[in-house]
């Protein structure tokens, strides 16, 4: 049994959903919940459309009803879990008719949702940014956690939560200590021991503090307290919300270094670009995937020009810096890191090789990986832990609210033949690309005397732009959707909101409010 | 599993109520839309009902005489089938079009295969033709005894064949002896009181004394072989289905459709009670509940018969749950094909039935065992089962007894072209071709030439009359009873272009699956039209062509996965063989040829 909540995975995981639709082959009964009845709904049994930013109302009313039928896994709970108690206290107020006059879902349709989730012998909730590209993103998750605690849906085979990731290597980019607060193998910064350990091995002090997140970066660019920014592999000036602000702001910046495979438009804002090996086709390494698999890259091209290899242009920097690294390897790399890391100690080079590739944690060389995680959840002793804890949370919908100026709600998301800001594949043509629109409902469409293909007006809070209308009845009334992946075209991200997520530091690209007007009949020709 | 990306065309309000009907009528549609905000759909309610798709392009169909992109959108939304698919399947059949007529009126199918070819099919189509009623070439249609055969295919009103009108007449009528022909004629096969007042459902009775394994091994020991042309001992076939568990099913091929066969249908229309009791007693037997009768589209009267008959028997409780009183539940549906040969071959049929192209699969896994949906299934043809009946009620050995001891039992033999009077005759297995011949009244004129076993069979010369018509006696004379199809033709038929007909008969009718029959079959046309009208071609010389089609033979019986490339040659080779196609063409191969001509 499979809950794709907020994912719409046929498109942006294609090469993940290949994966899940063996599973619908064999039987597997799958709900959607997402606003759109989008690709991936299609192949769902009970496309669930619920209003943008209502999830935790939903998965609220879900454990309310599993638990008033009685459907929960008490054992599981009392032995594996804390505050059981004061989360049935916060879910009573979430009866399926409240759930359903937020969402817009029946309630029968909830409730079988409820009953097929808690009472399949394995099940999984799958979701990625329409739960997580919110204001409240992190307790959105948290109410997808609380069910899998209420039923057991943990730390089994075949049972699960699955967060999917964007990229091939988002994984390992955590995996390597990416993060404002962790170092490699997510060993605390904070953690003297774990600081010592890696001071030891690199020489050098660590800052005890944690660093600051993306989003934050933008506030301190702001506040000119960052002035110097390098930038590996990322876009910011075409992918953060508000992209007109983020724009000056990187342009204002006293330094600006961008490493990436191509002139991104925030590499034509760069002081200094370093133009860098493509990942999978010209650099050795390791990627790790959603699954928590480490698994070798081999070099099929040589890099073409000037272009060299991230490891060779970070050491370069570094020793042109002062410090003395050398010329280091992958191989050598990988290997400081098992050192330091233990979830990745057993993961030796030659077994990646030989073992094509392996899962984390794999704490020594005759650890056969980890095929899924919280096992010690069905462990006696909890493997010595305390018990995982629910979450109380509360619904809060969208930060910004329809008004009768905006009265519409507009998402975003992707199309399958297009990445992201489209850096990677926008100079490929693809025969279903329909390019950038602003998609209505049949309902919305005609209110608004809009034709499919013509050129309207869309306006946020923060900003208007010009793109063609497309009439999708996939979509309900009062839903708009539009991808980003033209920012060339048209800068989608100047209409998103850039209310984030404190916790997580993601942004609510999922829901912003707007209006869309027809054209006058002069801006019509200038199109 | 796949996207289903429907295009912008959409169906008028008739085709949406032509398709709604269907699903009404059973399943409902794999799409329910509650609303805006909640749709039910997804891969189980779509497997579920896959296999209605051929009746809702068969009502598409007829309700605007063409399947139309609207209609194939409206169709694939409901069903949850990829338009694609869904296209690919009503490219399929002879019967579909998707293309607009551009008319509104009924469609006049004309016969063009052999019996109606030499009787006069080309001037049939002149003058429908002549008269601008719309008209359509079709393979052979089954009503090989009553040439130039017709089937009209309505427009918003039920398909049907005018001759079926006048009441049937059986040549054997009044003959005593006969088994399996006995009722017609006597019986009536609309009611099913008249049924079992001649007998009807004793053996089902029967059946019940002897228990489902008891049934089976006097099905063993009765010898009884498949009739349908493949010749496998039915007793196994049962056996083995008997043998798995799970759902299982009875399937009926009434796919009758090798050139100049007819005897199922006569079955069909004028026993329907008979194969229907058969059935049940196959479901009893192997453990089946589910039964499917597969029946040609061009058997209209036959369909009508056979659902009639099934209604009757459900009302009276022979089908349905606890049949008889019994603990034992079996039901049927009738399907209808829509004009595609290959249907007949047992896999494909399955696939057709499952709502995909009628290709067939590779075998192993056999039936028994990978049948219909992948579950088990005893697929018998219509004749065969008819056997059932007396072999239940007297046992296995004294059916055994009938015939030679390779060859039990009676046997339908189809007799058309050139004889006094075509129709359907009985005879226990062991009379000869002359036998069967006489029977019908004699050969009209000189005998030149018999097809024997239809166009997947082979042409032998008159002097073969005195071949015993027997499995082992037909495979000693290098030749098969096939469907037991006995075609005649005289010294006066022109036989090149009979023999050209059949090579195009198999390149129209090759599913295009396997290269070497689709290839093969186009290549072995060309030849035959280059070799009986003398045009040279790229081919060359008379030798290289010949030579040419032992080639495409070899490849299209070693490499193609069903029987219709394994028989595609075997008619046009024998004809050869025996002089029928008199080769004309060029002694110089082809490169001289065009020198001359340059």
């Amino acid at each position: 049994m499979i809950v794709l909540w907020g994912s719409n995975a046929r498109e942006a995981h294609p090469i993940f959903f290949h994966h899940l639709m063996k599973g619908l082959d064999n039987g597997a009964e799958m709900f959607c919940v997402d606003p759109r009845r989008t690709s991936s709904a299609k192949f769902a049994d009970v496309w669930l459309g619920l209003s943008v930013g209502t999830d935790i109302a939903m998965a609220n009313a879900i454990g309310r009803e599993i638990i008033a039928n009685g459907w929960h896994n008490q054992a599981f709970i009392d032995h594996s879990t804390v505050g059981f108690e004061e989360y049935r206290a916060s879910v009573e107020d979430y009866t399926l008719d409240y759930a359903s006059e937020i969402t817009g879902v029946p309630a029968t349709a909830i409730a079988e949702l409820a009953k097929s989730y808690a009472t399949a012998e394995k099940a999984q909730i799958l979701w990625t940014l329409g739960i997580t590209e919110h204001h409240n993103a992190v307790d959105n998750v948290l109410s997808l956690c609380n069910l899998a605690l209420l039923t057991g849906h943990i730390g089994r085979w075949g049972s699960g939560l699955v967060p999917l990731r964007g990229q091939n290597n988002v994984q390992g980019g955590g995996d390597m200590g990416a993060l404002p607060n962790k170092l490699p193998g997510f060993q605390d910064v904070t953690d003297p021991q774990a600081r010592a350990k890696f001071e030891q091995v690199w020489g050098t002090s660590i800052p005890p503090e944690p660093g600051i997140h993306l989003t934050l970066m933008f506030e301190a660019m702001e506040s000119k307290d960052l002035r110097a920014v390098y930038c590996i592999g990322e876009n910011p000036a075409d992918s953060e919300a508000d992209v007109a602000h983020a724009r000056k702001l990187l342009g204002d910046l006293d330094l600006l270094v961008v490493q990436d495979i191509f002139l991104t438009r925030t590499a034509e804002l760069a002081d200094v670009v370093f133009p860098a090996s493509v990942g999978w086709a010209e650099s050795e390494g390791t990627v790790t995937s959603s699954e928590r698999r480490v698994q070798r890259v081999r070099p099929a091209v040589p890099p073409p020009g000037e272009v060299r290899h991230d490891i060779d242009i970070i050491a370069s920097l570094a020793n042109h810096m002062g410090a003395d690294w050398g010329t280091p390897t992958a191989e050598e790399l990988w290997d400081e890191l098992r050192s330091l890391s233990p979830l990745h100690n057993g993961m030796s080079w030659d077994r990646l090789e030989s073992e094509g590739g392996l899962q984390w944690p794999c704490p020594s060389e005759d650890h056969p990986g980890s095929p899924f995680l919280h096992g010690w959840l069905w462990e006696d002793d909890l493997g010595g832990r305390s018990g995982a804890p629910f979450n109380v949370v509360a619904h809060e919908g969208p930060r910004e609210k329809l008004t009768e100026e905006f009265p519409l709600r507009l998402t975003t998301g992707r199309a399958l033949d297009s990445y992201n800001t489209g850096v990677q594949s926008g100079s490929m043509d693809s025969p279903i690309r329909y390019g950038e629109t602003i998609d209505l409902s049949p309902a919305d469409a005609a209110r608004l005397a809009i034709d499919d293909g013509e050129w309207v007006r869309v306006s946020s809070p923060r900003g208007s732009i010009k793109m063609p209308a497309r009439v999708q009845r996939d979509l309900p009334e009062g839903l708009t959707f539009t991808t980003f992946h033209f920012p060339e075209l048209v800068d989608v991200n100047l209409l998103t909101n850039d209310a984030w997520d404190k916790r997580s530091g993601t942004a609510e690209f999922k829901a912003a409010a707007i209006r869309v007007e027809k054209l006058a009949n002069d801006e019509v020709t200038s199109g | 599993m796949a996207d289903i990306f429907i295009g912008s065309d959409v169906a008028t309000d008739a085709e949406q109520v032509a398709v709604d009907a269907v699903l009404a009528a059973s399943l409902g549609p794999a799409l329910i839309v509650e609303g805006e905000r909640l749709v039910r759909g997804g891969g189980s309610r779509r497997n579920e009902r896959r296999h209605l798709l051929l009746p809702v392009l068969h009502a598409l169909q007829n309700q605007i005489g063409w399947i139309s992109p609207g209609g194939l959108n409206y169709a694939s939304e409901q069903l949850q089938v990829p338009p694609a698919e869904a296209y690919g399947v009503a490219t399929f059949y002879e019967m579909f079009r998707v293309d607009d007529p551009g008319h509104d009126q009924d469609v006049v199918h004309v016969c063009v295969d052999a019996a109606c070819q030499i009787a006069g099919s080309e001037e049939r189509i002149a003058e429908l033709r002549a008269a601008g009623t719309p008209y359509h070439a079709s393979p052979c249609l089954g009503q090989c005894e009553r040439p130039v055969a017709q089937f009209i295919q309505g427009r918003a009103r039920p398909d049907r064949v005018e001759a079926d009108a006048e009441p049937y007449v059986l040549p054997q009528a009044g003959q005593s002896g006969l088994r399996l022909l006995k009722r017609i004629g006597r019986v009536d096969p609309t009611s099913l009181e008249s049924y079992v007042a001649a007998g009807g459902y004793t053996a089902l009775t029967s059946a019940f004394q002897r228990g489902p394994a008891g049934v089976v091994e006097e099905v063993v020991a009765s010898g009884l072989m498949g009739r349908g042309g493949a010749a496998f001992p039915t007793g196994i076939k049962w056996r083995g289905v008997a043998a798995e568990t799970g759902q299982k099913h009875i399937v009926v091929n009434a796919d009758e459709s090798e050139p100049g066969t007819f005897k199922d249908r006569t079955l069909l229309e004028n026993d329907p009670f008979a194969l229907i009791e058969a059935a049940t007693i196959a479901g009893y037997a192997t453990g089946a509940t589910k039964g499917w009768i597969y029946i040609r589209g061009e058997y209209p009267l036959a369909t009508a018969r056979l659902e009639n008959a099934i209604a009757e028997v459900r009302t009276a409780g022979f089908l349905g749950d606890g049949i008889a009183r019994s603990s034992f539940s079996f039901d049927i549906e009738v399907r209808r094909g829509a004009g595609a040969y290959i249907c007949g071959e047992e896999t494909a049929l399955f696939n057709s039935l499952e709502g995909f192209r009628g290709e067939p699969r590779q075998k192993p896994p056999f039936p028994t065992t990978n049948g219909l949906f992948d579950q088990p299934t005893a697929i018998n043809n219509p004749e065969t089962l008819v056997n059932v009946l007396d072999i239940v009620i007297d046992g296995g050995a004294a059916f055994a007894a009938i015939g030679t001891e390779s060859s039990t039992g009676p046997k339908l033999f189809c007799l058309s072209g050139n004889v006094a009077v075509p129709g359907i005759y009985e005879v226990d297995f062991g009379a000869t071709l002359g036998d069967l011949l006489e029977l019908a009244g004699g050969v009209v004129g000189e005998l030149a030439a018999v097809l024997l076993g239809g166009a997947a069979g082979s042409f032998v010369g008159p002097d073969m009359v005195d071949m015993p018509l027997t499995f082992e006696g037909s495979r000693a004379a290098g030749a098969s009873l096939g469907s037991g199809v006995i075609m005649a033709f005289n010294t006066s038929v022109e036989m090149a272009p009979v023999v050209t007909r059949i090579a195009e008969f198999f390149r129209n009718e090759s599913c295009g699956q396997c290269v070497p029959c689709r290839v093969g079959t186009v290549r072995q046309h060309e030849v035959l039209v280059g070799l009986s009208t003398g045009a040279s071609g790229p081919s060359g010389s008379v030798e290289s062509k010949i030579s040419l089609l032992d080639d495409i033979d070899r490849a299209m019986k070693d490499a193609s996965i069903c029987g219709l490339g394994h028989t595609a040659a075997t008619a046009v080779r024998s004809a050869i063989d025996l002089g029928l196609v008199t080769p004309s063409g060029p002694t110089t191969s082809t490169t001289e040829a065009e020198e001359a001509n340059g």
